[in-house]
């Protein structure tokens, strides 16, 4: 009882060109077993065309706490978007 | 429902004035309908609620396999037998994707599973019956998948993350679950005199463990009123049962088959059916152990958990090896 299987965290390729996406994690003893048992667990119905999985003690993730000083500097740099400058429409397509 | 008289912290919901900080900004994020996510801050109560709740809605689907398992030799077709078997695995997929969610507020997959074991945590009483013909397997699929999504569709919006996204995925497949139930009704219903017997007679056995598996009313429950504000709740009982009750009745109808209660009854006023309540002695007898199925499940689930023990450990142990041989080898 003592003795879990590590637990890894499932990533799927949908089928139309996008990247892969979280879909969920599940319990494995090794790689090989994770990806047999990633395609039994989360892609029953054809979710996907590519599996990764990875340990999920091998995932390094942000701080909820961190997430202002993380975060909020991009709120006030909206000329990052394209939508901030005005083009005359005489100009065309741009 | 699957999850049935989860307890909550019992103390009632807090006032504004009552809450600290933290608790004040975290019901807010509730109320704003913003999702709480692992390793954001959570009250102790509504962490170890979820953990009772998703748990034993996972201990459901898993303990859910056994008397749908029954049939899968005996499945009258091949075609049958194939999406017999298909719904099976998918009950051990929505329990795989729950026990996930409840690890990611801090209890292990071993505890869960101890805890089932044990009897510490329960399942949903309705898998505590016998599915003893066919017919029984369409009544399972049609009223047992059929309660179960009219509690799990609104559970979609839930506050926790990853309870919610569990239950979107799982809401998606149990479509299928309740539609091939039902097939099998028609099938039995308008076929010979002993096949519509067979399906009046699962419908009669299935109707009010059906209904129970709603749980009691809960108006009056401190533990629901605070589930209801953590939004790990989304409606009352009787709401779910009532709403229940209103979809199954044209489908019996539909069938030719008759629903037990001779107190069903269209009531105009309130735009629903009124029914007869289902035995709550008997539910809290089931609940209790007493049950018809309770010894044979819980043996088949620490059967199959005793029995796989070497699986665990020799697989285990054949990774550490791998694993270290590739480090002596770099």
């Amino acid at each position: 009882m003592k003795h879990e299987w590590p637990l890894w965290e499932v990533f799927i390729r949908g089928q139309h060109g996008l990247s892969h996406r979280h879909v969920g994690s599940l319990h494995a003893p090794d790689a090989e077993m994770a990806v047999k048992n990633a395609r039994d667990v989360y892609t029953r119905r054809n979710e996907g065309v590519s599996i990764w999985v990875v340990e999920a003690r091998h995932i390094t993730a942000t701080s909820p706490s961190d997430k202002g000083p993380m975060f909020e500097p991009s709120e006030s740099k909206v000329y990052r978007h394209p939508t901030f400058f005005d083009i005359p429409d005489d100009v065309g397509a741009m | 429902m699957y999850a049935q008289m989860v307890k909550s912290t019992g103390e009632g919901v807090k006032s504004r004035e009552e809450m600290s900080p933290e608790e004040a900004v975290f019901q807010d994020r509730i109320d704003a309908d913003v999702k709480i996510e692992p390793k954001d801050w959570m009250p102790e109560g509504y962490r170890k609620t979820l953990i009772r709740q998703i748990g034993q809605h996972a201990h459901s689907e898993i303990v859910g396999q056994l008397p749908e398992g029954n049939w899968i030799t005996r499945a009258p077709t091949l075609e049958r037998k194939a999406i017999l078997l298909a719904k099976v695995q998918d009950e051990a997929g929505h329990g795989l994707y729950l026990y996930c969610a409840a690890e990611t507020l801090g209890v292990t997959r071993d505890d869960l599973t101890e805890q089932l074991l044990s009897g510490k945590m329960k399942y949903s009483s309705i898998f505590n019956y016998p599915t003893l013909t066919w017919a029984d397997i369409g009544a399972v699929g049609w009223l047992v998948d059929g309660a179960a999504i009219m509690n799990q569709v609104p559970l979609q919006r839930t506050s926790f993350g990853p309870y919610s996204r569990a239950m979107i995925r799982i809401c998606k497949e149990e479509s299928f679950h309740q539609r091939q139930g039902y097939d099998i009704m028609m099938k039995m219903a308008k076929g010979t005199e002993a096949q519509k017997r067979m399906a009046q007679d699962a419908l009669n056995r299935f109707w009010y463990p059906s209904l129970m598996m709603f749980g009691p009313s809960d108006k009056d429950s401190v533990h629901s009123a605070q589930s209801l504000a953590w939004k790990i709740k989304i409606d009352t009982n009787d709401e779910l049962r009532q709403k229940f009750v209103d979809q199954t009745v044209p489908q019996a109808e539909y069938l030719g088959l008759t629903v037990p209660d001779e107190n069903l009854k269209w009531n105009e006023e309130k735009g629903g059916y009124d029914f007869s309540e289902p035995d709550w002695a008997e539910f809290f007898d089931v609940v209790k152990g007493n049950g018809p199925c309770n010894k044979d499940r819980l043996e088949a689930r620490i059967k199959a958990w005793d029995e796989g023990a070497w699986v665990r450990d020799g697989l285990l142990a054949h990774a550490e090896k791998r694993a270290a041989r590739k480090v002596a080898a770099e």
